[in-house]
């Protein structure tokens, strides 16, 4: 796996450890995802050299950044990487256009792949370019941030709570920029966040961090679909498909189809065709063993059982459900599976009440 | 205005400019250690930078008058490098200057840096620029104030001393004769009219600066 990013980093103090031992996709987006103190940033920070692990070994593709076996540290300002953190810290005394160029004149221009109107553009921060960075909103100036990281030729994106520190409305802002650069730009983002929502619609890799531990790491449903794992996403477990727009219908619904069914949504603007990802709780999924006739539930698909386990909520298991390849997780009652014997293999029929749809 | 007076004010704007130049230059790292260094000796360093707050400069003058004297190290230096001995000179005027006023330049730019945080450092970092090229274009830029209140600072106060002059420099018109030892001369010749001309003056340049310190620079008051 030469275009992969490898990441094995020791950490011990007194107050926290960190023992990871990562292999992250080249492509897409990965998110760390834990709670405060879980040593996600810990973890990003070592990636971006700004921290050394006392043990530790990182390298991008066939690029060595650290390996202590050899000694070898190469310090942050020799690593192809751009660093968005929570906080915008643009430089003050430099305008828009002077926080842009900062990185992109201390690179050579062969390696840079991006111009500063073709980012500024895909941003959407082409008319601020003169302007102070006091004088932007939040959203903006994060904006400004991660456009200043793309033009120092990052060859990764390492993007620490990027929106954390912002308002919903600013999140809702920057969110579909952030999809933008996943769909336009072939670069791998490494993603901190502790916001369940925007790991289901940003990531498409997952790593679960706890007491400095990587508990799972894999492709997002396959890890989001583990009940096996400490309840991290607690009352948010749930799992992400991507849908299609299949058709809009006259009673303004919406019908999405994906590869083990199809849903229906309130009537959405997208057009006939536009792949959407969905995130479905398991709290909204209830089971049938027969297909249920009368019921105002209007999202049924056929489903067969994987496994069960008990989940943090009293009374409760966690079933995992195979809907034509694709995973599905239910919470049900304990009462409700030991009455229609939910066993592994089980055929039945999902419900689902409600779909949350991102983006 | 006499002649001699407009020579001692030479002399004075002479000697604070040359040491408040070389007081950013050897302020600057110092204000960069402290303001950084985890290291234990921080608080010694600090203190020692400190001194000439708390000493009178007579103790300050006569150690430095020992150190460049005939017997002292800095003296038995500058006589073997054929430099002759520097009290009573110009520069070793300035070089007992530069050791008074020293805290008055770094505290200032200490404090801004301090103020600037790892962040900024962080990104500039993250953005390919080495230590060096980080310091020059982020934490130059953004510690302007400090380096601004400190070398006001650093003037006026150089400006502004007496007993460590009387120590060092004695009183050699044209050579070490600043304006407050001059005042001094007149009121003991009992030439008042003259001293109130230089003092009078001192007064009026001592509040512009502090005036201009104070309004354009608010954040800086409590250094001051």
């Amino acid at each position: 796996m030469s275009d992969g990013i490898r990441a094995r980093f020791r950490v011990d103090r007194k107050d926290f450890a960190l023992d990871v031992d990562l292999s992250l996709p080249g492509r897409g987006i990965t998110a760390l995802f834990g709670h405060s103190g879980s040593g996600k940033t810990t973890c990003l920070r070592a990636l971006a050299g700004l921290e050394r692990a006392p043990q530790g070994y990182c390298a991008i593709g066939s690029e060595v950044w650290q390996d202590e076996a050899q000694n070898l540290f190469v310090p942050t300002h020799r690593r192809a990487l751009g660093m968005v953190f929570q906080e915008a810290s643009l430089f003050p005394h430099l305008s828009v256009r002077g926080n842009m160029e900062f990185g992109q004149k201390r690179t050579s221009t062969a390696t840079n792949r991006f111009s500063l109107p073709e980012i500024a553009e895909l941003l959407g921060i082409a008319t601020l370019l003169d302007r102070a960075p006091g004088e932007l909103s939040g959203g903006e100036r994060q904006r400004v941030a991660i456009a200043r990281a793309l033009l120092a030729a990052p060859q990764i994106l390492l993007m620490d709570e990027p929106l954390a520190a912002l308002d919903l409305k600013r999140k809702l802002e920057i969110l579909p920029y952030l999809e933008r650069l996943h769909r336009e730009l072939a670069l791998p983002i490494v993603y901190v966040s502790h916001a369940p929502d925007e790991v289901a619609r940003l990531a498409d890799h997952l790593v679960l961090l706890d007491q400095g531990r990587a508990v799972a790491c894999g492709p997002l449903n396959e890890v989001l679909a583990r009940i096996d794992l400490p309840a991290t996403f607690a009352d948010d477990a749930g799992i992400v498909i991507e849908a299609r727009v299949a058709e809009h219908e006259a009673d303004d619904l919406t019908r999405l189809e994906f590869p083990g069914g199809h849903i229906h949504v309130s009537r959405r603007h997208e057009p006939v065709g536009t792949l959407l990802r969905c995130r479905i709780h398991a709290r909204d999924v209830s089971l049938a063993l027969e297909p249920p006739m009368h019921t105002s539930i209007l999202n049924c698909v056929d489903a067969t059982v994987v496994d069960l386990a008990p989940t943090d909520t009293p009374g409760h298991v966690l079933v995992r459900l195979d809907v034509a390849g694709n995973p599905l997780l239910a919470r049900i009652t304990r009462r409700s599976a030991d009455k229609l014997a939910i066993r592994p293999g089980l055929a039945l029929r999902a419900q689902i009440k409600a779909v949350a749809l991102l983006g | 205005m006499e002649s001699t007076d407009l020579g001692a004010v030479w002399l004075t704007l002479k000697l604070a400019s040359v040491v408040t130049i070389l007081l950013l230059i050897v302020g600057t790292p110092i204000a960069w250690w402290l303001a950084r260094t985890r290291s234990r000796l921080k608080g010694a360093v600090g203190a020692i930078v400190a001194l000439p707050l708390v000493l009178p400069p007579t103790v300050l003058g006569f150690y430095l008058l020992v150190t460049m004297g005939p017997n002292g190290p800095l003296g038995k230096l500058t006589e073997a490098l054929g430099l002759g001995l520097l009290p009573f000179t110009f520069p070793g005027l300035v070089i007992a200057s530069t050791f008074y006023s020293l805290p008055f330049v770094v505290q200032p730019i200490q404090n801004s840096f301090e103020a600037i945080g790892e962040r900024p450092l962080e990104v500039a970092a993250t953005l390919r620029a080495s230590p060096w090229d980080a310091f020059w274009s982020v934490a130059v830029p953004l510690a302007k104030p400090g380096f601004l209140s400190g070398a006001i600072l650093g003037f006026a106060h150089t400006v502004g001393e007496f007993g460590i002059v009387l120590m060092i420099g004695g009183n050699i018109p044209g050579v070490t004769r600043v304006v407050s030892v001059q005042i001094y001369d007149h009121v003991e010749a009992l030439e008042y009219a003259q001293a109130h001309w230089l003092a009078g003056g001192m007064v009026l340049f001592s509040f512009v600066v502090l005036f201009a310190l104070y309004t354009f620079n608010p954040a800086r008051r409590k250094l001051a």
